[in-house]
């Protein structure tokens, strides 16, 4: 997490840890594995107030920030989402109220979002090593178009009263603000990892929009989809640290707490150099999720490889700093009472999400032969 | 008593604005100093020179840090009454930037301003700052550091060279070694023994000698790559002035612990300049990406992950050394801190010269002049080099863990007795 915060976000910062570590407390989190909806709809309001859903949306529309700079106040939040394993669907609700406030698209559907009464998330392209590319194809039909193809996984599908559709729209891309409900629109339920996160595949089966659907310039979303892919890479980012320091935190203060052969764990040597790798890995992934975080708000021209680096580090890095924690545990690390599988499926899922550490590995390939202006 | 080099900067009321100052070190960089070809911004410690290339190099450097300091841009966070420019990290973070691309004097940097010119700032007396710093910042005096013995790398403490003190003088006998260019350097700051009926830690001192005089015999090591700029000392007799002593007498450890500390933080240090974003190591993410390319193996993905994590673990880095720098300067962790990011740089640099092996396919085993991937094979036979030199990342993990993490400390069975009765590693057969 960013150094050197302004009083106003550190209070910021903490509001919401407090309020988290009341509500959902480790067995409440638990307690939300057969949930259908994997939160509380008056918890998702409350921390709607706090400001979880108007820091990417402009003063004009109702949102505003706390420091100037919405997406790393929101990273603030994100951050403490992962260190508790938090329910609710913050980053697909910010993608697509950042979306709408950006376009000024749909203000009924973006005063729900910012009130938290209303649920919307994103059928997010595809990421693969070459980039994203959208799965659903809507085709021009008169003066509307029809929308066919599949998205997914998609965080809250079934939630969502609306969706944001990021189509293929013959040589452009579009996108569009639908309603779950409309026909032709279904939401199959998928299975996962995380205890409070429902994500689902939707289809879209010849499912009718009117132009006016459209949420920014018909054919000419790909810059907006950029921008909201690297939202989401942050904010997971964000999110993954998060996890990651809680874990790593319950994990060293074990190693103090647990005796072996008449001395703790922390005093071996064999554990200790694990721990300074562990914390290695920590620090780095703070320093290169805040460095992606400002890059993506200031859209500074690296911004795309910062997202990148960061999501394939954090992926790879925090993966062996997470079961190394449970290893540490021993066989209570992996049983269901234990918390620290709370934040290892979190983490899991988050890693999993908008491309994996092997897709941007390639990805920043990608971006060095371009900035080189080699074709691939 | 030690006066740390921050508490020694001078007020902040005339501090000369950043981007002015930036503007300066353009102008003067471009008027003055000559463009580098893109390998030779990666030539680092392990490159191998001959005799003459060397000497030839460390006169240029000499000669740029001479125009550095007339130009009033050497020493930029150092006091200015010892010749510095008594301005901020913010002003060499500057430099740093403006510095990319161009020769500077890189032999000058380490181990010569930092540890060594950093330790005589915060722990010289008053004439010792007057009479080494201004010369050290002006490119006149080369230091090294005389530090690790054969006997061990590790424990630096355990130190058997040793002191014995002759009325106002000392007379020194024992051996250094993994001196850095000794042959080409004017002096040497040694920790000896002297006092072996104490706890090793306890009989410890600091001196300051040359290098080139009676009783110094400096002998020179070929690394497993040809590299020769390595080099042992054998001191026999070496008399040094009782006035050429840094800190007290068998409190060379409170010294040494700040010296180690200011290895530690190389990387971070703003007593140094560090052409930004540049890694110093042959292999680095635009090597891997050349080599790469030259394969013609940019279209395999699994190349092109290697690409990509090159220039991941790099970015990363980046972060990191800001971070820890950050974090140092707020006092947020402990400043042993910055032993994190020596062992990101350790092991990063191994994972680099892998990566660089592995995307080099064939040409790894064997290739033609001129072969982008010529070293990788090399750089891959010294890729834990990173990970050794400047303190190993075992120590490294040691302080991390007992002195930020506070984790319990390792026993050692050298603790509270003399150190004469320590038991120590055989000794070679001569």
């Amino acid at each position: 997490m960013l150094l050197g915060l302004s009083e106003d976000q550190e209070f910021f910062r903490e509001t919401t840890e407090r309020f988290l570590t009341e509500r959902v407390p480790p067995d409440a989190v638990r307690a939300l594995r057969d949930d259908p909806t994997g939160y509380d709809p008056a918890y998702w309001r409350q921390g709607a107030e706090l400001g979880w859903t108007s820091l990417l949306v402009g003063e004009r529309h109702g949102g505003g920030t706390i420091s100037g700079a919405g997406l790393v106040d929101l990273s603030l939040v994100a951050y403490e989402f992962g260190r508790h394993a938090a329910p609710g669907p913050l980053v697909a609700a910010n993608v697509v109220a950042g979306a709408l406030s950006a376009s000024d698209a749909a203000p009924e559907v973006l005063a729900g979002l910012l009130s938290g009464d209303q649920i919307a998330t994103w059928c997010a392209p595809a990421v693969g090593g070459d980039g994203w590319e959208p799965t659903v194809e809507a085709r021009r039909d008169g003066s509307g178009f029809t929308l066919h193809g599949q998205a997914g996984p998609v965080e809250s599908a079934a939630q969502a009263g609306h969706l944001l559709v990021t189509c293929r729209d013959g040589e452009g891309v579009t996108q569009f603000l639908v309603p779950t409900s409309s026909e032709g629109v279904s939401v199959a339920p998928l299975h996962t990892v995380d205890l409070s996160r429902r994500f689902g595949a939707v289809g879209f089966d010849g499912a009718v929009v009117s132009a006016d659907a459209a949420v920014g310039t018909p054919g000419e979303a790909s810059a907006d989809v950029d921008r909201q892919l690297q939202v989401a890479l942050v904010l997971l980012c964000a999110e993954s640290v998060g996890a990651m320091q809680a874990g790593f935190d319950m994990t060293l203060e074990w190693t103090f707490d647990r005796y072996s052969f008449g001395r703790p764990l922390a005093s071996y040597q064999a554990l200790k150099h694990r721990f300074a790798d562990m914390l290695t890995w920590l620090e780095a992934s703070h320093a290169i999720a805040d460095a992606a975080c400002l890059a993506a708000h200031y859209g500074s021209g690296d911004a795309a490889e910062l997202a990148s680096a960061a999501k394939a580090y954090i992926g790879q890095y925090g993966t062996e700093l997470l079961q190394d924690c449970v290893q540490m545990h021993g066989g209570i690390g992996v049983t269901f009472e234990h918390d620290l599988h709370l934040y290892l499926r979190r983490f899991t899922v988050d890693r999993a999400s908008a491309g994996t550490p092997a897709d941007h590995r390639q990805r920043i390939a990608t971006l060095l032969e371009e900035r080189e202006g080699v074709a691939a | 008593m030690s006066v740390s080099p921050a508490e020694q900067q001078e007020g902040t009321d005339d501090v000369e604005e950043i981007e002015a100052f930036r503007q300066r070190a353009r102008d003067f960089i471009r008027a003055n100093l000559r463009p580098l070809a893109p390998e030779e911004m990666r030539r680092g410690a392990y490159s191998v020179l001959s005799e003459e290339e060397e000497l030839a190099g460390i006169a240029r450097e000499r000669q740029i840090q001479r125009m550095l300091f007339d130009a009033g841009l050497a020493g930029i966070c150092w006091p200015r009454a010892y010749g510095g420019q008594g301005l901020t990290p913010a002003h060499q973070k500057v430099f740093n930037e403006e510095i990319v691309g161009y020769e500077y004097p890189r032999r000058i940097q380490i181990p010569n301003l930092s540890p060594c010119a950093i330790v005589i700032l915060e722990f010289g007396t008053e004439a010792q700052k007057q009479r080494h710093i201004p010369a050290i910042l002006r490119g006149e005096e080369l230091w090294m550091q005389f530090l690790s013995e054969p006997s061990g790398g590790s424990d630096v403490a355990g130190a058997l060279t040793t002191a014995v003190r002759d009325g106002e003088q000392w007379v020194l006998n024992g051996s250094k070694v993994w001196t850095t260019g000794a042959w080409w350097s004017d002096w040497g700051l040694c920790l000896v023994r002297t006092n072996w009926d104490v706890p090793k830690h306890r009989g410890l001192s600091v001196f300051m000698l040359p290098i080139h005089q009676k009783g110094v015999e400096v002998h020179r090591i070929e690394m497993l790559n040809g590299s020769r700029e390595f080099c042992q000392e054998f001191m026999t007799d070496v008399i040094v002035p009782d006035t050429d002593r840094i800190g007290e007498v068998d409190d060379g450890w409170t010294v040494g612990t700040r010296w180690m500390f200011y290895e530690r933080m190389l990387y971070d240090s703003p007593y140094v300049t560090w052409p930004a974003g540049i890694v110093h190591s042959t292999s680095d993410a635009a090597s891997v990406r050349a080599i790469a390319s030259a394969q013609g193996r940019m279209g395999d993905s699994s190349v092109r992950e290697l690409v990509g994590e090159a220039r991941m673990l790099e970015l990363v880095g980046t972060e990191l050394s800001k971070r820890v720098g950050e974090t140092v300067r707020t006092k947020r962790m402990s400043d042993q801190v910055a032993a994190l990011g020596r062992l990101y740089k350790g092991t990063m640099q191994a994972r680099m010269a892998t990566l660089a092996f592995e995307v080099a396919g064939a040409e790894g085993a064997a290739w033609s002049d001129g072969s982008a991937a010529s070293q990788s094979a090399t750089m891959f036979l010294m890729r834990q080099a990173g990970s050794i030199g400047g303190g190993t990342t075992e120590m490294a993990r040691n302080v991390v863990s007992e002195r930020v993490l506070s984790m319990p400390r390792e026993r050692t069975l050298d603790k509270d007795v003399p150190f004469r009765d320590v038991p120590r590693s055989r000794p070679a057969d001569a």
